[in-house]
């Protein structure tokens, strides 16, 4: 039993290793012509004339044991180990490099040809002059045969991928085209021998004239699409600043600015939603002036406060009226209430209805719901990306192969990207080869102490925080005519105290000396978000708990438009605190190293902070759309200024940082983090609100009603009882929603399809484990293969190894 | 099939954006780089071939310590110099684009850590590659035992069938533990 394979030849040197004599008895195996190079583009076969008589060869006669012990001699047991070059004879070694292992990637099918076809007729050449060696033409011969059989076999596998693509679709052919890693000469090859063919057998058929015209409507759309498609993911918003950022600082930097791009678009999308749906129709139909309005005296102070002219303009929830907008008005309305529109008709039907309660109650809630459903989607699919089924047992190779960021162009940048790596790779090495520092008790429990102390400072600061606040707000609602600039100090107090804390929070971190730099950004981050939520808790609480329960006992008319104006204010505050931080923080405290202390050590962006920061400012907008509709768009303004502000200031005083930032799984982290204590306690204070509190009932759109859920309801029953046909809707609403059996039936079966999906992952898990076993049987199987048949021909001593 | 360096034929444009993961732009913006590179005289010649010196002046890959590795790739030429015309500088950068799939990237990071070519990452490969990361200075490179450990510990981790080398489909079973890979292979011309 012979197995023949062909070698094919890249080399055009003639460089043929002669094997010696091959006696045709013996088992003994003979290579035929071999080239000298690399074996990289050629998928290689190998001429074996082994096991000629494969009978007599039974295990007894095999040199090697399987488990790698010389049966008559030792061997080194590293040698078995592994199948590295160590005493391999060259064709071995070319059996090695031509393993379907290890050509699986080099395609490239079009080069082989043309190299063959060049070695061929150098043979061709030679065996003419050479005929010293009897042997040679033989062998000539037979290279020639395995050229040519090697030639069909590349033009085989060129004609196998083309008739893979004709029997897909055309542009499934195309992206599979697209995602095979040729060359581009060999890809348009292969696409003019694939689809040519297809155009041509289509027109030589007689098509209709009706088909013919919608393939070419249909082509043209396709190309259409595809051409805007381009176009449309081009017009990404800041594309070109963001890649001059990462390529300076890398993927860390680049995860904020993405994130603040991410936030520009969910306000954005709410601004629309407001707009279209609430903002538009009441500005056109402005409701009447209440007669104590000053609105002459406008002063620039209250474009910080909130309060005159703003307050009684289409940003803040007292301006919208509780009135159904018509095209036109009652018969016994007076001219002086809404002098465009003409008297109805009671004759003619009444055309265009709009009601402003309605449309607020229900803007604000399906902008919530949408919101939600893209959160929940971005968040899967955030962790779809991070999940693995298999937790690996080390990340040392996953550091070593994937860590390199290409993107990084800048020569300082890269050298610091090396730094980074080296120090991670090095603290990893000794981490796990000299294991945790062995600590003595005294030290680990001065550790323990320090811990505890910075803990319990923070802790304290919060608490100390969180009461100020308090007792600062019962304090300003106190005393009641209320000036313009003790409005402000709240606003202004809550900044500072979101400015100052977290860098208190960042010393006491350092002082506490972490070991991993990853525990100390979520203790930072963590310390950083339990003051935000308190204080973000305490002032809603002022709001829901004390000023909309007793709005008089405060001497407001309007609670609702004067919570409003407290988030406009803290939002407007916050902003311009950022401002001043940027600029006498980073800005100053860079001259000041410079100057006076003559480091060269720039500040560090802290992405924690920062992304902490635009958290918090995004939970105030969604908390604030409720009273203050136009509130996304202030929020977008900030967004905006904030992107070229922090650029700037981050291209001028800020460097690199040193440590180590997980991109991906810090991105999930954030925007769990805006989903969660953010969005969801903001939409909570919205629902309850909506549900519980009653609006005021001097303004606004919901006066007299007992809550805002109600005004849905009756718009509900108004629906109903003008188109009796959904009677059953609401019968179903009814019936379902407020249903506890229902609302105890859905989460059950989303708990059970949980269940069964972990379930499904544990057996993936269980599997995977099993086919690794089974590879490693398979390399063991393949080293004795190939270690027993180098033995072999060592032993029938005609390659000297 | 050539492109003369003074425009780029419609059909051929739309050919190029059909086969690789480059948008329009992108593409004419490439052609633009590259006829930059080249000089008067080659710039009227069909399908030239630029010396791997003039690539590699480029600000995306002037830096790069793979950058030698990378024109190795995909360069097209015979002599294997690195040479690349402008068909092999859109493999490059389709490659390394946005919209490329995670196979193909990790095929070609395989191939541009392959340092010696045989199609396995085997210790010396591996001894490279390490050592192109953490840099030239003395102070950020390892010692010898600690590259040794190292390189230990990456083989027990990605070898799978344990032959002393790291083929296509380990790397590739590494790379898709980590979900930071597609976005660190980029160039952004």
């Amino acid at each position: 039993m012979a197995y023949s394979v062909n070698i094919c030849q890249m080399d055009s040197e003639s460089d043929f290793e002669n094997l010696g004599e091959s006696e045709p008895g013996q088992d003994s195996f003979q290579l035929v012509a071999e080239p000298a190079v690399s074996t990289q583009r050629c998928p290689q076969t190998l001429q074996m004339d082994v096991f000629r008589e494969c009978t007599r060869i039974n295990t007894e006669q095999l040199p090697l044991t399987a488990s790698g012990h010389m049966r008559d001699e030792t061997l080194d047991r590293e040698q078995m180990n592994s199948l590295q070059r160590h005493r391999w004879s060259a064709a071995t070694l070319k059996v090695l490099a031509s393993m379907p292992s290890r050509t699986a990637g080099i395609n490239s099918a079009a080069v082989i040809p043309r190299h063959a076809r060049n070695l061929s007729r150098l043979h061709q050449h030679q065996t003419c002059q050479d005929s010293s060696q009897p042997s040679r033409p033989m062998q000539e011969d037979f290279v020639q045969a395995n050229i040519e059989e090697e030639l069909s076999n590349e033009e085989n596998k060129k004609e196998q991928l083309v008739s893979i693509l004709r029997g897909l679709s055309v542009s499934e052919g195309m992206s599979k085209l697209r995602a095979s890693p040729l060359s581009l000469a060999d890809k348009m090859e292969v696409r003019q021998l694939a689809f040519s063919d297809v155009a041509e057998s289509s027109l030589i058929r007689n098509i209709p004239c009706y088909s013919r015209l919608s393939m070419s409507v249909s082509r043209t759309w396709h190309h259409c699409l595809f051409s805007c498609l381009p176009v449309l993911t081009s017009l990404q918003l800041w594309h070109s600043p963001i890649k001059r950022l990462s390529g300076r600082f890398g993927t860390g930097v680049l995860s904020y600015f993405l994130f603040l791009r991410t936030l520009l678009l969910f306000n954005l999308l709410l601004f629309v939603i407001n707009g279209l749906f609430l903002v538009f129709p009441q500005a056109v139909n402005p409701p009447p002036r209440p007669h104590d309005s000053d609105l002459n005296n406008f002063t620039g102070l209250e474009l910080l406060t909130g309060t005159g002219y703003l307050s009684q303009s289409v940003m803040f929830y007292g301006y919208y009226t509780n009135t159904i907008l018509k095209n036109c008005r009652a018969v016994n309305s007076t001219a002086a209430e809404s002098p465009d529109l003409p008297v109805c008709d009671s004759n003619k039907p009444q055309k265009v209805l709009y009601s402003i309660p309605a449309a607020y109650f229900f803007t604000i809630a399906i902008a919530f719901f949408t919101i939600c459903i893209i959160l929940v989607y971005s968040i899967s699919k955030a962790f779809g990306r991070g999940f693995q089924v298999l937790k690996s047992n080390g990340n040392l190779a996953v550091k070593v192969f994937c860590s390199w960021d290409f993107k990084v162009s800048k020569k300082t940048s890269v050298r610091l990207q090396s730094e980074k790596i080296s120090t991670q790779l090095k603290e990893l090495l000794s981490e796990m080869f000299h294991g945790e520092n062995k600590k003595s008790c005294m030290q680990r429990l001065c550790r323990l102490m320090v811990q505890l102390v910075a803990w319990a400072a923070c802790l304290a600061t919060i608490f100390l925080s969180a009461m100020a606040v308090h007792y600062l707000s019962e304090d300003a609602i106190k005393s009641s005519p209320l000036k313009e600039t003790e409005l402000l100090l709240l606003a202004a107090v809550v900044s500072g105290i979101n400015l100052l804390l977290p860098g208190l929070f960042n010393l006491c971190a350092w002082v506490e000396n972490y070991d991993s730099p990853s525990v100390l950004v979520y203790v930072s981050i963590f310390r950083n978000l339990l003051l935000k939520v308190t204080i973000v808790g305490v002032l809603c609480f002022r709001w829901l708990g004390r000023i909309a329960v007793e709005p008089k006992r405060y001497g407001l008319q309007c609670w609702e438009t004067f919570v409003g104006q407290e988030l406009y204010r803290l939002l407007l505050m916050d902003f311009i605190f950022t401002v001043l931080y940027t600029f006498f923080g980073e800005f100053l405290w860079r001259l000041f190293t410079k100057q006076v202390l003559k480091r060269n050590r720039m500040p560090v962006f802290d992405i924690a902070r920062n992304v902490l920061e635009l958290i918090y400012g995004q939970t105030l907008t969604w908390f604030g759309v409720l009273f203050a509709p136009l509130l996304p768009a202030v929020q977008i303004i900030k967004l905006f200024v904030l992107f070229y502000m922090k650029k700037s200031s981050l291209v001028l005083n800020c460097q690199a940082s040193r440590k180590p930032w997980r991109a991906n799984q810090m991105t999930t982290f954030f925007i769990s983090l805006l989903c969660f204590p953010s969005f969801l306690g903001a939409a909570v204070s919205v629902t309850y609100t909506i549900w519980t509190i009653k609006p005021s009932s001097g303004c606004g759109p919901f006066r007299n009603l007992t809550t805002m859920f109600q005004s849905g309801q009756q718009w509900a029953q108004e629906l109903e009882n003008a188109h009796p046909i959904l009677s059953w809707l609401s019968r179903a609403y009814n019936s379902l929603l407020e249903n506890p059996l229902f609302l105890f039936l859905a989460p059950g079966v989303f708990l059970m399809v949980i269940y069964f999906h972990t379930q499904v992952i544990d057996g993936q898990r269980r599997i995977i484990s099993r086919l690794e076993k089974q590879i490693e049987n398979e390399g063991k199987d393949k080293q004795f293969l190939i270690t027993n048949l180098q033995a072999i021909h060592e032993r029938s001593g005609l390659v000297s190894p | 099939m050539g492109t003369t360096a003074s425009q780029l034929g419609k059909d051929l444009l739309s050919e190029y954006q059909e086969l690789t993961f480059l948008t329009k732009q992108e593409i004419l913006l490439a052609h633009k780089r590259f006829t930059e590179l080249l000089t008067k005289d080659e710039k009227d010649l069909p399908n030239t071939r630029v010396p791997a010196e003039r690539i590699l002046t480029l600000p995306e890959l002037k830096s790069n310590p793979f950058r030698k590795r990378i024109c190795h790739v995909f360069s097209t030429s015979e002599q294997k110099d690195g040479s690349l015309t402008f068909e092999d500088f859109l493999d490059l950068l389709s490659a390394f684009s946005d919209s490329a799939t995670l196979e193909i990237k990790s095929h070609y990071a395989f191939r541009i850590f392959d340092f010696d070519d045989d199609g396995t990452l085997d210790c010396g490969d591996l001894e490279k590659l390490v050592n192109c990361l953490t840099g030239e200075t003395d102070e950020t490179r390892l010692t010898t035992e600690e590259m040794r450990q190292l390189i230990n510990n990456i083989l027990e981790e990605s070898d799978i069938d344990k032959d002393g080398t790291v083929n296509l489909s380990e790397f590739q079973h590494v790379i898709s533990r980590s979900p930071d890979f597609v976005s660190s292979f980029k160039i952004v011309l």
